[in-house]
């Protein structure tokens, strides 16, 4: 069945769109991540541009978190106030983001950066996790206890002024930390296409001490709310988002959420993580494949619209 | 000196009467199967159907050898960005580019034998006949010119047009049903640019432009994927609030269908 996708400027399969949809829904349920870093690269190997791929790609992330987040403040697991702070330096960093998507566009570097940006956050990413979750498999092979990780003890980050208290998370500490890390997040996934869950979490784990009971929920309202401003920014901006594509995204999305999230229940962590990273790292290297390799053709054209 | 005088100049009356003559010897008309062509997004492709006369009448030479057609049909004007990838530390990188200029976003030049059949080089340069001589405006820098018809980017952007249907030459797509009556078809791929296409009809004999007429014909697009781009082109906040709103209700939607608790 085939549909034309109006900004994509592309007739696609709706059942491979919906089928990916599902896919990508079912890993991000089983690992509790929004699954933007696989819905872009998927949609860019399908042969959608990279930018509308991002841009389609952040309206679909927004529903996503939204029906999380929702799910989350039932259970009172968000903590108000520090997803207010994050949102600030959020919604600054998207607009920074998008930013740098539309100088690059008009530059014609935007598909490579978005390209590398890939090569390098998944692979680090994926490595990391991978050699993390390998080596806690092999101790509890060997049958050793595992050591008491304690939460990274930054000093110097509570060390900094404007210190506010988060009563739901129970921490105390400055707006400083929280406003750049909301920051990083919001730039990084408007040019990317991601939420930045799997990256915003472990720096609310390590970086600020925030507990895992708060920590998944006001996360969701960070991506929630850039990805939200993200859609509406590249619309305005660079009119890539692609209702069509993200409408068909949302509905197997949220529908392959439902069963990944019932079968990551059966997993054990360090398997889920050894999956993940394993992911992670076969994305990226994909990525730095298609840089690498000669192009078929080494010229592309564009159109830029009449007159000049 | 004197004697040739005369001779010259009747010479050059014979050659005015003959040009002048020949313009209103041969009339050209042709008509397109349709004019008002309706797209609805999943449009396969499709053709449209030329055909066209020559009208002779009295003034038209006896011995006027057989008669050659060049069809042009050329798209809305557009501006493209020709890149040329380029490897710098490992990794292949859009290094170079090329504007083309309000260049036609379809190009489809039909005739009924090659070119160089039809009339000589200069003529076929002159009148712009072939996708090689249609002048596509480049800027370089700040430099505006076209190029020669082997230029890199210029033969780049020609058969990256022609790999997406949107750039055709054939020279064999032209056929004459009797010696003065002819037809070809336009065929249009599925991603046919919208707008108003016009149609050159040129009518060559011995290598001569003889008459040249025009016609032309408009793609409309229709359909809810056509309407969602313009809306994304002429309203984009509206547009992107929509779709903010939109990915809202359905995530509230699912959260509401899959609630568990």
């Amino acid at each position: 069945m085939q549909i034309y996708l109006p900004i994509a400027d592309l007739p696609v399969n709706v059942l491979l769109i919906l089928a990916m949809g599902i896919a990508v829904g079912f890993v991000s349920g089983m690992f509790g991540i929004g699954g933007g870093f696989l819905m872009t690269p998927l949609l860019i190997f399908v042969g959608i541009s990279p930018g509308v791929a991002v841009a389609s790609v952040a309206s679909h992330i927004a529903a996503s978190s939204f029906s999380g987040a929702l799910t989350y403040w039932r259970r009172r697991a968000i903590d108000p106030a520090l997803a207010a702070v994050l949102l600030v330096g959020g919604v600054v960093g998207t607009a920074l983001g998008v930013g740098l998507f539309t100088l690059l566009r008009s530059l014609g570097h935007l598909d490579l950066t978005i390209g590398l940006s890939y090569v390098v956050l998944l692979s680090s990413v994926g490595g990391l996790m991978l050699w993390e979750s390998v080596r806690a498999i092999l101790r509890s092979r060997r049958g050793g206890s595992r050591p008491l990780r304690r939460p990274g003890s930054h000093r110097w980050i509570h060390g900094l002024p404007l210190k506010m208290r988060f009563k739901r998370s129970k921490i105390y500490l400055s707006v400083i930390p929280v406003l750049a890390i909301g920051l990083i997040i919001g730039f990084v996934g408007a040019v990317m296409g991601i939420g930045g869950g799997f990256l915003l979490v472990p720096m609310l784990i390590y970086l600020l001490r925030v507990p895992t009971s708060t920590v998944i929920g006001t996360s969701m309202v960070l991506t929630l709310v850039t990805m939200t401003s993200a859609t509406i920014l590249h619309a305005v901006t660079n009119h890539l988002v692609d209702a069509l594509l993200a409408l068909i995204l949302m509905i197997g999305g949220t529908t392959g959420a439902q069963f990944g999230a019932r079968a990551g229940q059966r997993l054990s962590g360090e398997g889920l993580r050894l999956l993940l990273g394993l992911l992670i790292l076969a994305v990226g290297i994909r990525f730095a494949v298609e840089l690498v390799i000669r192009p078929d053709d080494l010229f592309v054209i564009r159109d830029i619209g009449a007159g000049t | 000196m004197s004697r040739r005088h005369p001779v010259a100049i009747f010479g050059l009356a014979l050659a005015l009467m003959l040009i002048a003559g020949g313009a209103r010897a041969e009339r050209l008309i042709a008509s397109v199967s349709n004019h008002r062509v309706t797209v609805t997004p999943n449009y396969a492709g499709g053709e449209l159907v030329l055909f066209g006369a020559v009208e002779r009448d009295g003034a038209t030479p006896a011995n006027r050898g057989p008669y050659d057609i060049v069809v042009t049909i050329s798209g809305p004007k557009t501006t493209m960005v020709t890149w040329r990838k380029q490897r710098v530390f490992g990794i292949w990188v859009n290094a170079e580019q090329r504007q083309f200029l309000d260049v036609p976003s379809y190009l489809a030049v039909f005739a009924n034998r090659p070119f160089s059949a039809i009339a000589p080089s200069e003529v076929l340069r002159r009148q712009q006949l072939g996708i090689d001589n249609v002048i596509l405006t480049q800027r370089v820098a700040e430099d505006y010119a076209d190029v020669v018809a082997d230029d890199p980017f210029r033969r780049a952007f020609v058969r990256l047009r022609e790999q997406q249907g949107l750039y055709r030459e054939q020279t064999n797509a032209v056929t004459f049903l009797t010696a003065n009556l002819f037809r070809t078809g336009i065929p249009l791929p599925g991603a046919v640019p919208i707008g108003t296409f016009t149609v050159n009809i040129k009518l060559l004999s011995g290598g001569a432009l003889v008459a040249s007429t025009d016609t032309a014909f408009e793609i409309v697009k229709v359909g809810v994927e056509q309407f969602v781009a313009e809306t994304a082109h002429h309203d984009p906040l509206v547009y992107g609030l929509v779709t903010a709103m939109m990915a809202l209700l359905s995530g509230w939607f699912a959260s509401v269908v899959f609630r568990k608790d």
